[in-house]
């Protein structure tokens, strides 16, 4: 450690390759060396995939609750697809494909893992930048340019792709022929989702590489704060599985580009027609995809934890119960996540042995998902707990994260699996568990760093009034289709003319009217950035008294983020309900021994 | 008061490059699995003869290699103990710099041989849809290339850096490119017992 801080404090002073602050508006916000900047980019690029996706999904639900009646606007903003606003099953599932798409990889991925931790990360570490500044614009523009390429699809004569966010193979691979969408629509998401692949990649090299060299003099392992933490070991997971997914990307695009049979079966006849392939293997695609798609999950909610774990001791005022169980537990399932991708796959015909194999380390994975949420509970325990919005979002994320993990321990049983894979259970489950969770730790950690960000404070008000209806408004949304997966309702349906499934369509109503209001009520959260940004009263340095480096720097920082310093750290982030100079808690850079509180360095 | 920003570390460089072989190791993985996975599901994978070439394109690479070394010995050593003004003095004799370009010369013989590889082949209508066994051949050796490609820049922008800079930057950024030029030959050798054995 005491050697790396050397070596940074050893450079000199200037050469001609330093990293100099941008000139013109197109290198200071757009071409952005700054890795505050990209964090800021990722972010916004995140609140515009938010909104489409969450518009896709409204036009779903509206269907699904009234599949009888056109959906308003929709016949004029797409004519192609929705001619007169009505919804065909195809037009149906490319809407769930894009929708699956975007939240999944533009939104889960890119806001709690690519843009928080841009920003907050090197700060957090008490470095001047990431370890590879171009590299990390490359990354957001390539990620961006992916967004660009899906969206495209959108824009082609038949249309997005419709093989869900899998993009199970062999549909999604043999070409036109297996639907509208399926043809330059595929083709355009395989290239958006391979390019994605190496954005993510470059970004996660430039995590560990600052995490592990670039640490202040006395940054020791043990000191990183737990969301610096989180997002190292989110990196670890994300090199791995997109590095596997990208290979992944380039064999499906092979299949339908090249005349490959990699993932398309001798004799397969669609529409009629028998295909031009041979002995390639759809369940490959499978084990290819899940390989990264499991992981994927944790990519989407292990920053969260390190929100929830960073954010809590500030509101509590006492110190994280379990510090290294905490990060410990974070191993475990950054390990583990990699032996269970099977449970996605009990229906595919494995063995009954096989499907043993992946259901004991998923059962397993709960152990250390349990502990992270006794500790929080413990944490919160006796606590004088300061409810701002942020805390209310910790407490959010706690209840709809052990709401969606409880699902999964019925999930993980082959046995039940079979029965629920194919219905709404799933679907209520991992939207609990990995996007609505996800989502509130997002949200966590906008109110919660806002101020660092843009210098000014949040509105409370509104932001307990965004927690308030959210928190009715997603339990109202996806509680029910737990209901709904009981009662045998399938999913991807575009609808449900089958007598045994009228019985559902008041529950999908309720379910629609509960999306509509989930989705008016984050209306409150952009009206709230928005003002809070232009109007919001200026923040001070340390808005919440918390211990960790980009506290003990301006807000917002400047642009090497110490102003010139190298900040020197004596302690570990968890020096809450202490007795000390500032009151009750010591910031990591405070002097062992001296009442003087020391900014900076 | 606005400072610019410091240059990364030796200690970063090296990690970045090694997370960065993880990533391609990991990649390469998941491509010979498929291709266990797939040759697993015909009855009648069919087998091709690998052109010899191939064979003696590996000596190339590895020579590659040890020609890199020659020119960083002359250079000074270790890439990450250096950064003084004698490292390079020593980098402007024009020992290193003869052994530097055999190593280009030879990057660049290498993927020559592999063209000749692909055109032989595709002479004996071996292509990519062909077969199963031919679809992966042409696969790994063309990402293989692409990776190397990126090595040739990587080795092309530290000779640059070399001539032009001076301070640590030069010297890590030859390290750096060297680490991922030696992977790039343990690769390659990888890449040939598995097509040899499978193919």
């Amino acid at each position: 450690m005491d050697s790396v801080s050397a070596s940074i404090t050893e450079l000199p002073p200037a050469t001609p390759h330093q990293h100099a602050p941008p000139k013109g508006f197109l290198w200071k916000y757009v071409f952005s060396l700054d890795h505050k900047v990209i964090g800021k980019q990722y972010l916004g690029l995140g609140l515009i995939a938010v909104c489409t996706g969450m518009f896709l999904s409204w036009i779903m639900r509206y269907h699904l609750a009234f599949p009888d009646k056109a959906v308003p606007l929709i016949g004029w903003i797409a004519p192609t697809f929705a001619a007169g606003g009505v919804i065909t099953p195809e037009f149906y599932l490319q809407l769930m494909t894009m929708h699956g798409t975007i939240m999944v990889f533009f939104v889960l991925t890119t806001a709690p893992f690519a843009g928080f931790g841009n920003f907050v990360l090197p700060i957090q570490v008490g470095a001047e930048d990431m370890a590879f500044p171009r590299f990390n614009m490359m990354s957001f523009w390539v990620t961006f340019v992916a967004f660009a390429v899906l969206v495209a699809a959108f824009f082609v004569p038949d249309g997005p792709p419709l093989s869900g966010w899998t993009a199970y193979a062999p549909l999604s691979a043999v070409g036109k022929a297996s639907g509208p969408g399926e043809g330059l629509g595929q083709t355009l998401w395989v290239i958006a989702i391979g390019t994605f692949c190496i954005g993510q990649l470059l970004g996660s090299l430039n995590f560990i590489a600052t995490t592990l060299d670039l640490r202040a003099k006395g940054m020791t392992l043990a000191r990183l704060p737990y969301s610096t933490w989180a997002w190292f070991i989110t990196a670890m997971i994300a090199l791995i599985a997109f590095s596997v997914l990208f290979p992944a990307c380039v064999l499906l695009l092979l299949d339908r580009v090249a005349g490959t049979s990699f993932f398309i079966p001798a004799g397969l006849v669609v529409s009629d027609a028998l295909q031009p392939h041979s002995g390639g293997s759809p369940l490959l695609w499978q084990h290819l995809f899940w390989f990264f798609g499991h992981p994927e999950v944790y990519i989407a909610i292990v920053p969260g934890f390190g929100i929830i774990s960073t954010i809590l001791p500030a509101v509590c005022r006492k110190p994280h119960l379990g510090p290294r169980v905490l990060i410990g537990s974070q191993l475990a399932i950054a390990g583990l996540s990699y032996m269970v991708w099977g449970h996605h796959m009990f229906l595919s015909g494995m063995s009954p042995a096989s499907a043993t194999l992946f259901s004991v380390p998923t059962l397993i994975i709960t152990i250390p998902s349990a502990i992270i949420t006794l500790l929080w509970l413990g944490t919160i325990y006796g606590s004088k707990l300061r409810l701002d919005s942020a805390a209310l979002f910790c407490l959010g994320f706690v209840s709809v994260f052990v709401t969606g993990g409880l699902s999964g321990f019925f999930l993980s049983q082959p046995s039940i699996d079979t029965y629920l894979h194919g219905t709404y259970f799933v679907v209520g489950h991992f939207h609990f568990v990995m996007g609505v969770a996800a989502m509130f730790g997002i949200f966590a950690g906008t109110y919660f760093w806002f101020p660092k960000m843009f210098g000014r404070m949040m509105n409370e008000t509104l932001g307990k009034w965004h927690f308030a209806l959210s928190f009715i408004g997603v339990y109202a949304t996806f509680m029910p289709m737990h209901w709904l997966g009981l009662e045998g309702n399938v999913r991807r349906y575009s609808s449900f003319p089958s007598d045994y499934m009228h019985g559902s369509l008041p529950l999908h109503r309720f379910i629609t009217y509960s999306a509509l209001f989930l989705g008016a009520s984050q209306l409150i959260f952009l009206v709230n950035l928005l003002w809070s940004r232009i109007r919001g009263p200026v923040a001070p340095d340390n808005p919440w008294q918390a211990t960790s480096l980009e506290w003990s720097t301006t807000s917002p920082p400047p642009f090497d983020n110490f102003g010139g310093v190298h900040p020197v750290v004596y302690h570990g982030p968890n020096e809450y309900g202490v007795s000390g100079p500032r009151g009750d808690y010591i910031m990591q850079t405070d002097p062992p021994s001296t009442a003087t509180p020391v900014a900076a360095a | 008061m606005t400072m610019p920003k410091s240059i990364a570390p030796p200690s970063a460089v090296r990690t970045g490059v090694w997370v960065g072989i993880g990533a391609i190791t990991m990649s390469f993985a998941a491509y010979t699995s498929a291709m266990v996975v797939r040759r697993g599901s015909v009855p009648e994978w069919q087998h091709f003869t690998l052109p010899p070439i191939l064979y003696w394109n590996s000596l190339v690479l590895v020579a590659s290699s040890v020609t890199l070394e020659l020119a960083r010995q002359r250079i000074g050593g270790p890439f990450d103990r250096l950064g003084h003004s004698e490292t390079l003095l020593a980098a402007k004799s024009r020992e290193w710099l003869s052994w530097y370009r055999i190593t280009l010369v030879l990057a660049f013989a290498f993927l020559a041989g592999q063209f000749l590889a692909w055109r032989q082949l595709s002479s004996q209508g071996v292509y990519l849809a062909t077969s199963p066994s031919s679809s992966f051949f042409y696969v790994l050796t063309v990402l293989h290339a692409l990776h190397l490609l990126g090595g040739i820049g990587a080795l092309i922008y530290a000779l640059r850096c070399l001539r032009t800079d001076d301070g640590p930057r030069p010297v890590n950024v030859l390290g750096a490119a060297a680490l991922y030029w030696h992977f790039m030959a343990v690769l390659w050798i990888y890449l040939l017992v598995v097509l040899a054995l499978w193919v």
